[in-house]
This record gives structure tokens, sequence and C-alpha cells, in this order.
């Protein structure tokens, strides 16, 4: 029943977008299974057009993903993938080679779209994501500051900023517990040249970076809203539209909100530059993600004929030029915004910041990290024991999992 | 009744209780003591990954899953005796605790965190329960009958509303520049963040779970207040029974079962609490023994799940359920003997 009503509402809406262009007439059921934020609701809107496509956009999709794809035949043809959602397809081999299919319909595609595993492309990369810097350009203007490149710079601007009390508080965090508070230690960490795992699968974050990781975080935490355990990338948002704070380490994805008059109070007050160092001389403390689309492996060959010609369609030009601000799109003809350009001074810095590994040791460590980092934040453990904490939970977990013996 | 006609009427609903409860049980009883893990092998994987203007591509070894001529992957199952419950319990780290004399440390261990607060929540919100409900159904009782279906509605309200939002509701309340904070901010010239302290996270949660069971306890004690014996009552009052005296020698004895049956119930349902913390966002602050089995079992972006201390852990809260519910259960057993 509900899935009909989602193929009637998708067919009306077809039928009401008559006239936009979709290159030909789909005639095979195509479905996606993506995440649900603005940059996929493009894509699938223009995909749509096309006909006959079924889009369920759900951010719970990383838990149903895997399964669906390994049913045979596979719940969905297509799938939108992040790096850190595309391991367990890749593991479980339940997404196809896209070579051929490239070959015969990817025309537009820029070579730095593909993905490729060994010589094989999987995925087809549609927007780069990362976290940068957000600020308040009228507040710093007013105090004289200028924009900080190192986290360092941070401390000294919010100091600032504190003292002036012109904001709530200096400081956006995403340190909500679980993911997102790792992903900002990932970032830290990273920034001053820490490795997560060593070649043999052990953790390898009781270490110096680690220290001055954790050490920096709590140091941030002084100039943020005390209930930052609960304040994920939703909440940062807000506190920003609703001018609480002046400046945040927030992702892309989240900048055209920022401009957004039906939410924003401070239109046209933000800008973005590139992620602070962690350390001199080492890249932006961030990492880099790249969004795109993967083809199921258990479905028929005009199935994926079909899907592959169908995705392309949504990621061409018409469908940028009419969504610049959704994210940082890779696709060609996108004209980067002014929100954009702190995340392309990221991605382009030397040396750059790495992707988010796709591993599964590394979904093991986010989750480690994300559990045992709050107790040092509540005052429950100190640094040396929370990383040991964090190495201990690791092992144990690979161990479980067979990667470690 | 004859034996056909009781099969009739009972089975089906022994055909289900077998269906959905014993046999997941016993599938996790087993799990609990087994790891299934893939195999995996080291392979030298090339990876090209999108930058904005160029592509960047690492050689590293990874691990990764072996698969069978179907395409699956190729898993072993181990027994392995008590070594989920062990990773669970981590009682080498306990034992490291104890004799270093940091008792504390034993409350960063997830478990006994879980556990220290499970406990307290249970213990420390039933007698408010059971004194809310009651309290509630005496105003009810003593309302005039035009009164009495509005108060009864309105006292029902929080037991009608769907745990996570009601939950929720509270939450948004007091948390960031929630109504009652920027109230009480003002009113005591200060500023307030109740997500930033665990006790005030742990009373909220207390709150929450009071206002939301009270309506249950309140239902069953006017049901019974229906029954006490109005002679009694009367008898008492000539005999110069102060209004506390008649609750505390005839009310609360004549409802003494039907209180014990809210305690089973409510040890039962505060035991498994989970809402609480999924509703607060409290896995900073605390943590209850459900969600840690909640936890375990929800994969991570690269698919793994702990399924084994999953087992485990839910295993353990059975195991804890069944002996907070011994001293009620035994005082109806000899209740029922006795009688």
């Amino acid at each position: 029943m509900l899935k009909r009503l989602l193929l009637a509402g998708a067919a009306s809406l077809a039928l009401s977008a008559g006239a936009q262009a979709c290159a030909f007439e789909n005639e095979t059921e195509v479905s996606i299974l993506s995440a649900g934020f603005e940059a996929w609701k493009a894509v699938t809107d223009a995909m749509i057009e096309c006909g006959n496509v079924n889009a369920e956009l759900d951010q719970e999709f990383r838990q149903k993903q895997p399964a669906a794809f390994a049913a045979n035949p596979s719940l969905y043809t297509l799938g939108g993938v992040s790096n850190g959602t595309i391991t367990p397809l890749l593991n479980e081999g339940t997404i196809r080679p896209l070579d051929d299919l490239i070959e015969k319909y990817g025309q537009n595609l820029s070579p730095n779209q593909l993905i490729q595993i060994d010589g094989h492309t999987m995925a087809v990369a549609m927007m780069v994501n990362t976290q940068h810097m957000m600020y308040r350009e009228d507040i710093f203007a007013d105090l004289g500051l200028d924009v900080p490149g190192t986290w360092d710079e941070v401390l000294e601007a919010a100091e600032t900023i504190k003292a002036a009390g012109v904001v709530e508080y200096p400081l956006g965090v995403t340190m909500k517990s679980g993911w997102n508070i790792a992903q900002d230690f990932n970032n830290m960490f990273l920034g001053y040249g820490g490795t997560f795992v060593n070649a043999d699968s052990t953790p390898n974050v009781n270490t110096e970076a680690g220290l001055n990781a954790l050490d920096m975080m709590k140091r941030l935490t002084e100039y943020a809203d005390p209930e930052y355990l609960v304040s994920d990338s939703t909440y940062v948002q807000q506190q920003f539209q609703q001018g609480k704070i002046a400046m945040a380490n927030l992702w892309a994805s989240r900048g055209g909100a920022m401009d957004d008059p039906s939410e924003s109070q401070v239109v046209g007050k933000v800008g973005a530059a590139a992620a602070p160092l962690a350390m001199e001389g080492g890249a932006p403390a961030t990492t880099l993600w790249w969004d795109g689309i993967v083809v199921a492996a258990n479905i028929s060959d005009e199935e994926a004929d079909a899907a592959f010609r169908v995705a392309m369609e949504g990621l061409d030009e018409e469908m940028v030029k009419a969504n610049s601000d959704a994210a940082i799109w890779l696709v060609s003809g996108y004209e980067p915004s002014k929100l954009a350009q702190g995340a392309i001074a990221t991605a382009t810095a030397q040396p750059a910041p790495s992707s988010y590994p796709s591993t599964s040791q590394m979904g093991l460590m986010h989750t480690a990290i994300g559990n045992e980092l709050p107790a040092f934040f509540t005052g429950d453990r100190s640094a040396e024991d929370t990383l040991a904490a964090i190495e201990e939970a690791y092992t144990t977990a690979a161990e479980e999992a067979g990667l470690l013996q | 009744m004859k034996f056909r006609t009781f099969a009739m009427f009972v089975g089906p609903s022994i055909f289900l209780m077998v269906l959905f409860i014993a046999a997941p049980l016993v599938s996790v009883f087993l799990q609990s003591f087994q790891i299934t893990q893939p195999v995996v092998e080291m392979q030298e994987v090339e990876t090209c990954t999108a930058g904005f203007l160029t592509q960047t591509c690492t050689t590293e070894t990874k691990t990764v899953p072996k698969l069978d001529e179907f395409g699956n992957i190729v898993t072993t199952t181990e027994w392995v005796g008590l070594l989920s419950y062990q990773r669970v319990l981590q009682l080498d780290a306990v034992g490291a605790a104890i004799s270093s004399g940091n008792w504390g440390d034993i409350l960063n261990i997830d478990f006994w965190k879980a556990l220290r607060f499970t406990l307290t929540f249970t213990l420390i919100t039933l007698p408010f329960v059971i004194g809310m409900g009651l309290a509630i159904a005496m105003v009810v009782n003593n309302a005039t009958k035009s009164m009495k279906g509005p108060v009864i509605f309105v006292s029902l309200l929080p037991f009608i509303i769907t745990p996570v939002i009601g939950a929720l509701s509270i939450r948004w309340l007091f948390y960031g520049d929630g109504i009652v904070t920027v109230w009480l901010e003002a009113l005591f010239d200060t500023n307030l963040s109740v997500a930033a302290n665990g006790w005030a996270v742990e009373f909220l949660m207390m709150f929450y779970r009071v206002w939301h069971v009270a309506p249950f306890a309140f239902v069953i004690f006017y049901a019974g207040l229906q029954t006490v014996n109005q002679d009694t009552l009367e008898s008492a009052i000539i005999d110069g029974a102060s209004r506390f005296d008649r609750l505390r020698y005839v009310i609360v004895p004549h409802l003494m079962p039907l209180i014990v049956f809210i305690t089973l119930i409510h040890l039962m349902d505060a035991y498994r609490a989970f809402e609480e913390v999924v509703g607060f966002s409290s896995q900073a602050q605390r943590i209850t023994l459900q969600w840690l089995t909640y936890d375990l079992l929800q994969p991570d972006d690269a698919g793994n799940r702990a399924i084994s201390r999953a087992s485990a852990s839910a295993m353990l809260t059975m195991i804890g359920i069944v002996i907070i519910l011994m001293p009620p259960l035994r005082r109806t057993w000899r209740d029922h003997k006795g009688g």
C-alpha cells in the first residue's frame, strides 16, 4: 500500500514536472535508497522526471542499505553512499563495476568523479563534503579580527569575541556524544598528524597526536555552549541561524541554510574559510568526504542499464544549475557560491586533508571513540585513561569482528 | 473445563509465546556463547577517491572478507564459552579498580555504569510511582461527581502520550533555551545548562518516568478503592480513627495485592528503561542496560555489529530482572500459599 502511494506520488510529480527535460522516457522500474539531505533531494527529484523512479530518502539509510543490497534481487537498483558507508557494500560484493555503463552513458562525467577500486569504477561521486570554518563576517569586521587559520588563532579570536560579549557563545561545536564527537576528534587527530590503526590492525590513538587533539578540544569547549555533549550539526546550524554563535567548524553541506531567509536571521553575514590547521605545516584538521551513486549487483543488466541512465539524468548540468547552493558539486557546470569557497579552499589546500578512511577498522574505531570520549569531557577520566580506554574498546571489537587475533 | 476446550483457548497464545518469546530467547542464549566472524584476508587495494579538482589515488593494504562462489561472505562460528560475558562485565578491570582503591573507576566501564544508573532509576522511581498513583486515586475518589470525568481524563494524559514524544517534550522544556530554563534563569538570575550536568539529566529522566507511569498506578488503585469495605471504614470512623489512620490501617492493607502488582510491573519496565536515553540524548552522562544492548547491536558505517556482546548483555539484563523481581514474587507466593 505504502509502496503504491509512493509510486503514485512519484508518478504525479513526474507528470507535474511534465515539460521539464529528461532526455529519455524511462520504461524500467528504478528505485534508489539514499541519505535525506538537500543535495540528494535535488538529485532524486531530477531523476524522478524520467518516470518510473521510486526514491526513498532516509537518514537511517546506512543501517538498511547493506541488507537491502544483499537481497537477491536487490531491493533497490541504485544507492546513495558516501566514502564512509560504501565499505559494507564493497566488502559484500553487492554493487557492480560501472565501467561499461560509463562508456555508454557517462560522457559528461569528469575523471575525478570516478571512485575506482583496483582500476574498476565502483561509484560515481556527485559532491564533496568537508567540515570547514564558518564565521560571522560582520562580527569579525567590527572587532577587527582576521579569519583564523589555525586552531590556536581560533582560541584567540574566541577570547576576543567573548570579551566583547556580542554573542551568547563565541564558538559552536558538533560534539554530540557518539558519531559527532568522534568525527570532531578524528579531524583534530588527523590534523596533529595521527594515524588511527597500525598496519596489523592494532590501535594507535594513545599517542602524542591523541593527547594534543583532546587538549585542543577541551580548550575549545570553554568557549562553547556547556551543553555541547548533546549538540549535533543541526543544533549548531540553528545556533548560527539564530545569531547565538560567531563561528563553527561545520559541514559544507550546511552552508546553504545560513542564507535561507525563511530560517536564518543572519542572511549574508556568514562567511566561510578553510578548516583551520592544528599544527603549522600540517593539513587542515578535517577529512574529505564524497557522496555518490552505486548500482546494485543483484539486478539484471537491463535494470542496471536503465538505472544508471536515470542516475546520469539526475547528475546533469541542469540539476546543478538549479541547486548550486545545495552542495559542493563535482558535476560540470557548477558555479560555487560564496559559502562554498571555504570548502573548496579546504579541499585544495597543500598538503590536502585526507579522505575519511573507508575500512572496517575505521568503523570500529569511530564507534569506540564516540563511546569513550564523553567521560573525558564530563571530567570522569583523564586524557591518558580515555585514550587507553578507546584502544581497549577498539581491540575488543576488532577481536570480535575477526580483524585482530 | 474439558482439557480439549482448555487447549483450544490456550493453544494459540502458547504457540505465539513460543514463536516470539521462547525461540528468540533460546537463540540469543546460544549466540551469547558463540562468535561468528567473517574470514578475512589482507589485500593490496588501489583506491581512487574524488577530490574537488583531481582524483587522489592511494594503494593500501585492506582487510577484505572472503566471498564464496555464490558471493556470500564466508563466516566461521566458534563456541567461546563465557568470553562475551567477560567482555561485557570486564571483571579484570573491576578487580584492578578495587585493588587500587579507585572504586570510581568501575563506573567508567559501560556495563557497571549502566547497571548503577538502571538500579537507582528503578528503585527511586518506584515509591514515587506508587505514592503519586495512590494520591491521585484518593483525590479523584473524593472529588465531586461532576468533576470526576475531567479529572480522570487529565490524569490519564501522560500515560497516553507515546513515550519518546513525552520524553522529548520534557527535554524541550529544559534543554538549551527551553521555556522552563529561561524562567528559572530569570528567577534566579543565573545561566543554567541543564544538559551539561549529569545529575540534572538523571533527575529529569526520573521525573519523566514518574510523570509517565503514575497514571497507570492511579487507574489500578482507583479501581481498588471502589472495593474497599464501607462498613469497615464507617466503624473505623466511629472508633475515632483519623483520616491518616483509616488510610494506614484500612485502605493500604486492602490495596496491598495491587501495590505488589504495580511494583512487579514497574520493576520490570523500569529495569528495561530505554526511551529516556534516546529522548534526553543522555548517553554522554547516563546509560541504561537496555540502551547498552541496543548500542552494541547498531551497525557502524562499515557494517560491523557486536552481536555476541549484545546477546551477552541482553542475557545479563534478563538475569537482572529475575533477581530484582524475586522479593515481590516470593511475597505473592507466600500470600498465595497462606490464603
